[in-house]
């Protein structure tokens, strides 16, 4: 442990509950189509590269370190250690690691500093979802006995969910198809993200459909790629970034699995998750959520309560590039880099795991109070 | 290999040609017993039964689950279903993937069975001349089970659901 970390132990762990934890530094990849000339660790290793040296810190005073990504992306079981050479492993170093999206890593780092255990952690995802069918390969996660061995694929379940969502009077193939233009066109300020620009919601609607009614632009890129974010606690964060962005609730929901139980035009869980992270105490300015498919845009925004003096995915969101396990903490990764350049003051990040908005977290960033 | 020589791979400079490649079957050579609750409902689709569950709160969960999904509450009162039921939303697939139930355009649906208050993920087919029109699909469509010639105990025991004939006469009228 540096001198840094021994010393900020102590002093934050005697303000109790006032650990304020802050995002310093995010880094994410030119997300593509296909990595194939690349391995895990060397899609991983440029953004842990860029996280480090934006802070300044080299791994050795990084307290903790936590990722997320999927075995069933790599094909073999214990795949996030092959990516750990890319973190330098050795001395050993105090890590673990979720089989779920890099938000939920970034929240088991927050708990850490939250607890005192650790004053600085690395947080970092990745999904390389091209050597495979990314949306057969989604099938694996359903229940094995009912829903698994009729492989619905991700875009079937997005489908149901949408045709719910219409048949509720709540949208129209005309609206999604608004929702793709606007994601993909706010996408071509982003250099990172994959789709940048769209055609007009005429012709996309000449277009077939993909499983009815969604057509190609309603649903997201296959993306390969990788995202990391520091954490830090009170004065250390300070000394980091001149302008943190301090997570100032962060909560976590699940739903029921199948989704004949659930109504899938709403999203109770992001509803339940915001208000425990103190989502609806005051507005929002900025809102990255991570809806993969056009209709989960609309469904969240409904769930959030947001108005439309909230700008939505300034970055293009998950439409733009969705590389799988690594999409939901971009987005927090998004919101922390808008407060960042002072271009928020209190932002709304969301990211979801499972079929049709199943898991949902939700976290509320702000810059400094002056 | 040390950091130096890490820094000195230049993976631009890998050329295309040089991407070695291999099959790789993932496989998950576990067996599992499914239980007093979902046993019992894959045992019932062998025999042509459809089995709910009742919730903690009185309804009746299709399909069945072990534990309730609002409470956690373990259940145990299974409730022996009808095969017809109500389509409650659907996505029609053109172009069927490997493994689905069907290899020719057919729709996904979730339907309601009667008596059930949850909705059960399948596919629907309408038998000849509308087979493979999605057209003879809609929300609220009544339905039916086909059951597969040959049964194992497994969801897929459902063949698919299909239209109702009354159901369909009385469209044809309306």
């Amino acid at each position: 442990m540096t001198s840094i970390q021994g010393a900020e132990a102590g002093a934050e762990a005697g303000q109790g509950s006032r650990r304020d934890v802050a995002v310093v530094a995010f880094a994410q990849t030119v997300h593509r189509r296909s990595t194939d000339r690349l391995s895990e660790v060397e899609l991983v290793l440029p953004v842990l590269q860029d996280v480090l040296k934006q802070t300044g810190l080299t791994t050795d005073r990084i307290g903790f370190t936590c990722s997320g990504s999927s075995d069933y992306l790599a094909g073999r079981a214990f795949s996030f250690t092959m990516a750990l050479d890319g973190v330098g492993a050795w001395p050993p170093i105090s890590e673990s690691h979720v089989e779920m999206d890099g938000a939920w890593a970034l929240y088991e780092a927050w708990v850490k500093l939250r607890t005192g255990q650790a004053d600085t952690a690395l947080v970092y995802s990745y999904g390389k979802s091209s050597p495979g069918s990314v949306r057969d390969v989604l099938t694996r996660q359903l229940d094995p006995y009912t829903l698994a061995p009729l492989w619905p694929d991700a875009i079937a379940l997005a489908a149901l969910q949408t045709q719910a969502a219409i048949d509720a009077g709540l949208t129209d193939e005309r609206a999604l198809a608004a929702t793709a233009v606007r994601s993909r066109r706010a996408a071509e300020a982003n250099p990172h993200a994959q789709l940048r620009g769209s055609a007009d919601v005429g012709e996309l609607l000449e277009q077939p459909y993909e499983v009815r009614p969604l057509r190609r632009h309603d649903c997201p890129p296959v993306s390969d790629g990788a995202v990391a974010v520091i954490l830090a606690v009170g004065d250390t964060a300070r000394a980091l970034h001149p302008r943190p962005a301090w997570i100032r609730g962060i909560d976590h929901r699940i739903e029921a699995h199948q989704p004949g139980v659930r109504d899938l035009t709403d999203s109770p869980s992001t509803r339940l998750a915001a208000a425990r992270a103190g989502a609806f105490d005051a507005p929002v300015d900025t809102a990255e959520l991570h809806a993969p498919f056009s209709v989960q845009e609309l469904i969240l925004r409904r769930a959030l309560g947001l108005s439309d003096a909230t700008e939505v995915n300034p970055s293009g969101g998950a439409l733009a590039a969705n590389p799988v396990m690594a999409a939901g903490l971009i987005r927090i990764g998004e919101a922390a880099a808008r407060i960042h350049r002072g271009e928020s003051r209190r932002a709304l990040a969301h990211a979801t795991s499972g079929p049709c908005l199943q898991q949902n977290l939700v976290a509320v960033l702000e810059g400094e109070q002056s | 290999m040390s950091d130096v020589q890490k820094s000195d791979v230049q993976i631009s400079d890998v050329k295309q040609a040089d991407v070695l490649s291999a099959p790789l079957v993932v496989e998950f050579p576990f067996t599992r017993s499914t239980g007093p609750v979902i046993g019992a409902f894959l045992t019932g689709l062998r025999e042509r039964v459809v089995l709910g569950i009742r919730g903690s709160d009185g309804r009746v969960l299709c399909p069945p689950a072990e534990y309730d999904p609002v409470t956690a509450e373990e259940l145990h009162q299974l409730v022996a279903l009808d095969g017809t039921g109500t389509v409650t939303t659907w996505a029609w697939n053109q172009h069927p993937r490997p493994y689905q139930p069907l290899d020719r355009p057919f729709a996904w649906a979730l339907v309601r069975l009667d008596g059930a208050d949850t909705a059960l993920l399948h596919a629907l087919d309408a038998p000849p001349p509308d087979s493979g029109d999605p057209r003879a699909v809609r929300t609220g469509l009544r339905v039916t089970v086909r059951w597969a010639e040959q049964r194992t105990g497994a969801i897929t025991d459902i063949a698919c659901f299909e239209p109702l004939p009354t159901t369909t006469a009385e469209e044809g009228q309306a």
